[in-house]
């Protein structure tokens, strides 16, 4: 960050007063965390001062409050536990099948045109205007849950996955073919890690789509889980439970989000611009 | 390598229409020999190289590579392409011996060491763990040469691959070129835009004409077979330059003396 290469090719490191560079390595975060403690403060006391109800905008403090009753009296295990499995088998089954399936539907052009008339009239649809359907069809149980995630995760997937391996640069082809690839050695050495961007990004993509599905999901029609819980809370006017549900996906999301985004820089090494 | 009148014609497949891009071309390219293949762009050099690599179907004629007709790429050639065409995920060394692993003959160990020994050949030790984007366009050409010269092919097809560097290192890459090209007993098929690079590196030059391509003229480069930059500057390599300078000339007039018309 602060080195200058020298021709021989070690660094020379600039010297800074020791408080601004540690400012300078630390600025992002720095500004960011700061940045959200002002505001939780701001939030806090315009409470305490009785600037706004706290019936409609609870406070940080009652929030943390809550949290912590529920986590000790374990009323908030079951939803967590409920949530997370829908989520992790939907979004896995959207996993195994959307990748392996766009591959194919990149690959060969014949599976895909029969296939894409389904694939872009789903994609274009609203997945979460199916669940009552879906409803219909599975139940309030788990199953049609699982479903809705899984739908709403595997068409970005599908469809980053499949954009990826057909748009391999003509000219990587040529080099491939002249040192005599096959078939598929093309597709491993050449369309494969070319796509793994794309595919990455439909995978985030995929991740949003999955949370706003569990969300809606048991919203509408489940009696367990963290959508469940938001929805009845605020039936009731518990605002400080309904933030600690939305607080609890918001984490998760963030936290899947930065490892797919940690994933993707480990992959994208060797991509101009990269920061480390 | 033996092209007994060969011909191409291309189709478009955006514009639904046929271009014919060689006609008849006889050239042969004889063993230890480099040849150079000028010519106006756009006349089809390129295309050529790449029917003699296999990666374009001819229409016409045929293309012998030590006495049996090529169908499709094979090891036996090795291509320096245009434009790098470097894979951006690969590191140097990983670029280098791209050719062997898709073979699989070599194991690991081996595949590694004569990528290193190559990537020291063209000049680039200490670089083998960077990443294409990491190094400057004439680096990136030298890895582009030493990914085909590791196969060990018995013709190297170069197309321009000096295009993109500054002119001091396209003179040194030149001279190195020639050094590589006689220590490993290569034979060789050059394109070049640039006459005295053409006149410099080779025992031959096919000047193509304007499109559709035919051979014009084959010219005998008459001078000493151990080659000097020094040598551009006397009589005998301004004389050939000259005369090759002529015969591209006319080509280049003529497009536009038919849109007069
Ligand atoms: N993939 C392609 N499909 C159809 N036509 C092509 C294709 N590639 C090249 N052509 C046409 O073939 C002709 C010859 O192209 P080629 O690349 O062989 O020229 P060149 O002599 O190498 O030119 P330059 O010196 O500029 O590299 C061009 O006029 C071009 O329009
Ligand atoms: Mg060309």
């Amino acid at each position: 960050m602060n080195a200058i290469p020298s021709p021989s090719g070690t660094s020379l490191e600039v010297q800074l007063p020791p408080v601004i560079s540690w400012w300078k390595r630390n600025e992002n975060w720095l500004l960011g965390t700061i940045a959200m403690l002002v505001f939780l403060s701001f939030w806090e006391t315009s409470v305490a001062f009785k600037w706004v109800n706290p019936l409609f905008t609870s406070a940080p403090t009652r929030i943390l409050r809550a949290g912590i009753e529920m986590f000790a009296d374990g009323s908030i295990y079951g939803h967590i536990a409920i949530s997370s499995y829908e989520f992790a088998v939907g979004y896995g089954l959207a996993l195994v099948i959307g990748v392996p399936l766009g591959i194919l539907m990149g690959w060969y052009s014949r599976l895909n045109a029969v296939l894409e008339p389904f694939v872009s009239a789903l994609y274009a649809t609203p997945r979460i205007a199916l669940l009552p359907l879906i409803l219909i069809w599975l139940g309030i149980g788990v199953s049609s849950k699982i479903a809705i995630v899984f739908l709403g995760a595997v068409f970005p997937i599908l469809v980053n996955t499949i954009t990826g391996v057909r748009t391999v640069e003509a000219d990587f082809i040529k080099v491939a073919r002249s040192f005599g690839a096959r078939d598929r050695q093309l597709f491993l050495t050449v369309a494969l890690p070319s796509s793994v961007p794309l595919l990455l990004a439909g995978l985030r993509l995929g991740l949003g789509h999955a949370l706003v599905g569990i969300v809606v999901g048991e919203m509408y029609g489940a009696n367990e889980g963290l959508g469940y819980l938001i929805a009845t809370a605020g039936a009731r006017f518990q605002t400080d439970k309904v933030m600690v549900g939305i607080i609890l996906i918001t984490s998760a999301g963030v936290a899947m989000t930065e490892l797919l985004r940690w994933i993707e820089r480990r992959y994208e090494r060797w991509r101009p611009n990269f920061r480390g | 390598m033996d092209a007994r009148r060969v011909s191409l014609t291309r189709y478009n497949e955006r514009t639904k229409q046929y271009l014919e891009v060689l006609r008849d071309i006889d050239l042969q390219v004889f063993e230890g020999e480099l040849v150079t293949i000028v010519g106006p762009s756009g006349c089809g050099k390129t295309t050529f190289l790449n029917a003699v690599d296999g990666l374009v179907k001819l229409t016409a004629g045929r293309i012998l590579v030590d006495g049996s007709q090529i169908n499709g790429p094979g090891p036996d050639r090795a291509f320096v392409f245009q434009n790098d065409c470097l894979f951006p995920w690969r590191t140097v060394l990983r670029n280098v011996t791209y050719g062997l692993e898709l073979q699989g003959r070599l194991p690991a160990h081996e595949m590694k060491q004569r990528g290193q020994n190559i990537i020291e050949l063209v000049g680039l030790q200490g670089f083998a763990e960077h990443y294409p984007h990491e190094l400057s366009g004439g680096m990136r050409q030298r890895v582009n040469i030493a990914r085909a010269l590791v196969m060990e092919p018995k013709l190297l097809l170069l197309d321009e691959p000096f295009a993109a560097l500054d002119a001091q290192t396209r003179e040194f890459m030149q001279v190195e070129l020639l050094k590589i090209l006689a220590r490993a007993k290569t034979t060789a098929l050059f394109i070049t835009h640039q006459i005295n690079e053409a006149v410099i590196l080779s025992n031959r030059v096919a000047v193509f004409s304007a499109r559709p391509a035919r051979i014009k003229e084959i010219i005998k480069v008459d001078l000493p077979s151990t080659r000097a930059l020094s040598l551009k500057h006397e009589a005998g390599f301004v004389e050939i330059e000259k005369h090759i300078w002529r015969l591209i000339e006319e080509e280049a007039v003529r497009p536009d003396m038919l849109a007069e018309a």
